[in-house]
């Protein structure tokens, strides 16, 4: 009787499993937001807050534009309900095979369920010339949108709007969330506009061309960069041309993000006495920027540090 | 599903025209880079508006005159200066197209003729070893690739030969709408079993293929079927396979049967380990049903004969890779290690030597081989790469023809050395040499030096 019990249970243990693996799992469950990078991650879950549960594809110290289509990747896209990515190109090399290996209908292009921030932006340095012998260019534009806090403004109106769509019974909440984020947004705005003041003018060099929408934002002037093409490491005697023609600049400091290799712009300061700024560049990217708030503080605060110096 | 999709276009497409509304009116005193801007965008409008206008007049005058001017005509040369313009037209919706270009001097100091994996009988269509010696044009290939429809996508490449011949070497659909974990292929692709197996030549870490794939697979097996991908409702990567093939090429033959003369099962599964490592292993089988084979192989005597095999063969392969990066950042140093094992197994009939004594008997045969290969990117652009493999003929069973083609037990062996350079994501120089004791009895040293480059349109990498 034991044994005939026991059987049983374990037969329709087997059997909840099986239908657990076959069936697309309940949708009252939290919504699945994939978020390519780490700004997204943060945007998403200050939008949803415990309606999402939310997995971040790459990290602070990864370039958004090298990572491999791998197997944890693939596994968290087939579950997904919303794919939120900067779109404009960034993703061109990983993000097409993970949908297409997916077998997530809910999240190919053209669905309600893919979501490109870069779509809801303006985009600067949208090339005249597309030929790659001017580097990794992106056609749409360039897709470093997030150094913006205006342009994060813009997506998180269309990314709530989207929440809202995709989970319709919670529409309230991720509206009432966005209201929230939005006022405390541009409170955070005004005051790093304010504190940013002294910036506005400075001319600066860029490692790679990802601060476009940071100097847009804050009036600062990019007079050179040490990437002699867009996404083509800087060779020694491209540096020595930079340096050069930096002679008669008054270039205040050399920005590089977190992911990238701080030798170029720490080769300049060495030899220009130009300081080499590093900024996070995305949540997580300094001990600083734990999220979209601190992301911008903590920006303008090593900005700031770095004008400050004589 | 309709109405969704065209609820999400309509939103998307509202929120993208609400976009510079709302830029407008969050920042009430307009900066002057935005005035400018606004007239940069403005300016663009009106060039992309031009250019489409132009290409409408071109089309009209171009289809008012005989055919052969439509050619020309429907590809107006208008410079895409914004992505207005360029994604404006009638060339809007032509599918992504790339081509790799390749080529490049090889070297041996064998006469690549007297090329064989010993114990292996190989079809004279998927020859072994180089090609041949000299400078010559590597396997090129045209790739065009676009969405069908909402539920589909289709792809083809074409590859273009050193010896002037053209073939299909993939040309599928596949579905992107099952949801579920589905995916469904249908067509000519290249079959999902092992790691290399599915993966282009201008993809591969070494100019060839390892031996274990030139002497079980054919090089690389593709077939005329349908393939069907599960992958697993679970965060852990689990996916399973089905294929079902026509089985034209070794170690299966074309015929003109009605059912499948092949069947693949794929299973992989794979995941992280912290934020540097990521791994990927699986199993595989591939069943392929041979009628009358034509093989070639060398006999007890040392001679070359033509044999024939009609039977069964399955091969299991075993396949692993692990890659490391400094935080998953590949862009200074990473590596990557892969081996796979392949064993075949093959059963049927098989006559021997057809020109001459032309005997008939029962054959089976257990081989097997496998390689390991690490690559090591030391500094940006650099990669160097070791891979060593071994083949075991193991002790065929010949029936009848035992005494005239039973071998010894000689393991073929290869080792290679891989030197690569990376100007850019879309070009590459490789420098490979090779020490080559796939014959018995004879030491063949290769040296490679080839050039691969992409132009167009860059299909992302699987993993």
């Amino acid at each position: 009787m034991t044994q005939n019990k026991s059987t049983a249970g374990l037969g329709s243990a087997a059997l909840a499993l099986m239908l657990a693996l076959l069936l697309p799992l309940p949708s009252q469950a939290a919504l699945k937001v994939f978020a390519c990078e780490p700004e997204w991650g943060a945007l998403a879950q200050e939008l949803g807050g415990s309606l999402v549960e939310v997995t971040v594809a790459t990290n602070a110290l990864q370039d958004p534009h090298q990572i491999q289509a791998k197997p944890s990747l693939i596994a968290r896209t087939r579950n997904a309900d919303l794919v939120a990515c900067t779109g404009a190109e960034l993703e061109i090399g990983w993000l097409p095979i993970l949908l297409q290996q997916s077998g997530n209908a809910r999240v190919q292009s053209g669905q309600p369920g893919n979501f490109a921030a870069a779509d809801y932006v303006r985009k600067l340095e949208v090339p005249q010339l597309l030929d790659r012998s001017q580097g990794d260019v992106h056609a749409a534009g360039n897709p470093h949108v997030q150094t913006d806090p205006r342009n994060i403004a813009l997506v998180a109106t269309a990314l709530g709007a989207r929440l809202a769509q995709l989970d319709a019974a919670h529409a309230g909440d991720y509206n009432a969330r966005l209201a929230d984020f939005s006022k405390r947004w541009q409170q955070a705005m005004q005051r790093w506009s304010s504190q940013a003041a002294p910036l506005k003018g400075i001319e600066v060099v860029s490692q790679h061309k990802a601060f476009v929408y940071l100097y847009d934002w804050l009036g600062m002037k990019e007079v050179a960069v040490l990437e002699a093409k867009p996404g083509v490491e800087p060779s020694a005697s491209h540096l020595q041309t930079v340096l050069a023609s930096l002679k008669n600049a008054k270039a205040r400091m050399t920005l590089y993000a977190a992911y990238q290799d701080a030798r170029p712009s720490e080769w300049l300061n060495k030899n220009a006495g130009i300081p080499a700024v590093k900024i996070p560049f995305t949540v997580g990217g300094t001990d600083g920027a734990k999220d979209l708030f601190a992301l911008f503080d903590d920006t303008v605060a090593r900005l700031l540090a770095a004008a400050a110096r004589p | 599903m309709h109405k969704l999709w065209s609820a999400g276009l309509s939103l998307a497409v509202a929120a993208q025209i609400a976009t510079p509304l709302m830029a407008l009116a969050q920042t009430p005193p307009v900066p002057a880079s935005e005035i400018q801007s606004l007239r940069e965008e403005l300016a663009a409008m009106r060039a992309a508006y031009e250019a489409r206008l132009q290409a409408l007049e071109q089309r009209l005058t171009a289809a008012q005159q005989p055919i052969t001017a439509t050619a020309t005509a429907s590809a107006p040369p208008v410079a895409p200066s914004t992505r207005a313009q360029a994604t404006a037209g009638a060339n809007a919706f032509n599918p992504a197209l790339s081509l790799i270009l390749s080529g490049g001097y090889t070297g041996t100091t064998q006469d690549p003729a007297s090329y064989s994996l010993s114990g292996f009988q190989l079809p004279a269509s998927a020859p072994a070893g180089p090609r041949s010696r000299g400078f010559s044009l590597a396997e090129s290939e045209l790739g065009i690739s676009a969405s069908i429809d909402p539920w589909l996508k289709g792809a083809a490449s074409i590859s273009l030969q050193a010896d002037n011949t053209v073939s299909v070497e993939e040309a599928f659909i596949q579905t992107t709408a099952l949801g579920n974990g589905l995916t469904l292929k249908a067509g000519r692709f290249f079959s999902g079993v092992g790691y290399l197996n599915p993966q282009h030549a201008h993809t591969w870490d070494f100019v060839d293929n390892p031996l274990a794939y030139q002497a079980m697979l054919g090089t690389q097996y593709g077939d005329d079927g349908v393939q069907l991908h599960w992958l697993a409702p679970i965060d852990h990567y689990l996916e399973l396979g089905l294929e079902l093939g026509r089985g034209r090429s070794f170690p299966g033959t074309d015929t003109s049967r009605n059912g499948a003369g092949m069947a693949a099962l794929t299973l992989h599964t794979g995941g992280d380990i912290g934020d540097s490592h990521n791994w990927r292993a699986g199993l595989s089988v591939l069943n392929t049903q041979a009628d009358n084979q034509a093989l070639t192989a060398i006999d007890a005597n040392g001679s070359l004969v033509n044999n024939l095999f009609s039977g069964n063969t399955r091969v299991y392969i075993a396949d692993a890779v692990w890659k490391w990066a400094p935080h998953g950042n590949a862009t200074r140093t990473s590596f990557k290690l892969q081996g796979e094992y392949l064993q075949s197994r093959r059963s049927g009939n098989l006559t021997y030597d057809t020109a001459n004594t032309n005997v008939a008997d029962a054959y089976s045969a257990v081989q097997s081989g496998w390689y390991l290969q690490g690559v090591y990117q030391f500094m940006p652009r650099w990669r160097v790469g070791l891979r060593t493999e071994r083949l075991d003929a193991g002790t065929p069973n010949y029936g009848a023809n035992t005494a005239a083609l039973a071998g010894t037990a000689y393991q073929p062996g290869k080792n290679t050395l891989m030197l690569d350079y990376n100007p850019s994501e879309f070009s590459r120089v490789r420098l490979q040499l090779a020490q080559d004791r796939s014959t018995e009895g004879r030491t063949d040293n290769q040296l490679y030096l080839i050039y691969q480059m992409s132009l167009g349109a860059h299909g992302a990498h699987s993993y």
